[in-house]
């Protein structure tokens, strides 16, 4: 059994498709992930979109995302059947999970620094709900004067 | 007295944000050279994030250089990943002529 493994599937459906047919494709995705032993952790309905460029006739699309837990064979299987469908014009798999611990790590150590900083200076560990509005008005103005060039 | 500024917020730290390119020559841009990701503590770029990758998308489509938009090369090479693929689901252009 392949380890488990966070993936992102996104994938556009032709403007044409009927809510049914929109239905049918989610439950595609749903039943080859159960039948590999995989979970949907979230889906999201984007809806109509406008392409940023036509692909094939199309110069709209309806986006849907999946959030999936589930192994290389799992993936494999969507991504065969994602090419093969005429109602899908593009579709896009991203293995997830790697990145966002990346991430969160950073996020976690730059927390603790902090803390050991603020401590340091005899402050409490994490800032105060009025020291975080500053922080982000600051943050406000910064930008204000980038866009001013 | 090397106590004194650790960790605080000294006065006038120089060469750090708000640094500008010195204006030598004239005529040029003058940037601000920080890294958005960095300031603005962003660890994960999201290609699904249209509106913070356009901010990277000039109106031709290519995407900026780090010497114009000041992103670390860290960032500078995980935005570049999250351009492709957003570019992939037609979230953004590809460049045009």
């Amino acid at each position: 059994m392949s380890a488990t493994k966070q993936y992102e599937l996104v994938y556009i459906v032709a403007p044409e498709a009927t809510e049914q047919q929109l239905a049918e494709l989610h439950e595609l995705v749903v039943g080859i992930t159960s039948k590999f032993g995989g979970t949907i952790d979230r889906t999201e309905a984007w809806g109509r979109r406008r392409l940023a460029y036509t692909i094939g006739r199309h110069k709209e699309g309806i986006y849907v995302l999946e959030v999936i837990s589930g192994g290389g064979d799992l993936v494999k299987e969507i991504d065969r059947r994602l090419k093969v469908s005429d109602l899908v014009i593009r579709h896009l798999i991203v293995r997830v999970d790697e990145d966002l611990a990346i991430a969160a790590r950073a996020k976690a150590q730059r927390q603790a620094t902090s803390a050991r900083r603020r401590v340091a200076r005899g402050l409490p560990p994490e800032p105060t709900p009025e020291e975080r509005m500053r922080a982000s008005a600051a943050m406000a103005d910064d930008r204000d004067e980038a866009e001013a060039y | 007295m090397s106590e004194m500024n650790r960790g605080g917020k000294p006065a006038g730290k120089p060469g750090e944000r708000g640094a500008r390119r010195p204006s030598g020559g004239g005529g040029g841009f003058r940037r601000r050279r920080v890294c958005k990701f960095r300031s603005e503590k962003i660890d994960y770029i999201d290609y699904k994030d249209v509106r913070l990758l356009m901010q990277f998308v000039p109106e031709r489509g290519k995407i900026q250089p780090r010497r114009l938009s000041g992103t670390s090369a860290k960032y500078q090479r995980k935005l570049q990943l999250a351009l492709k693929r957003a570019r992939e689901l037609a979230l953004i252009p590809y460049a045009t002529d």
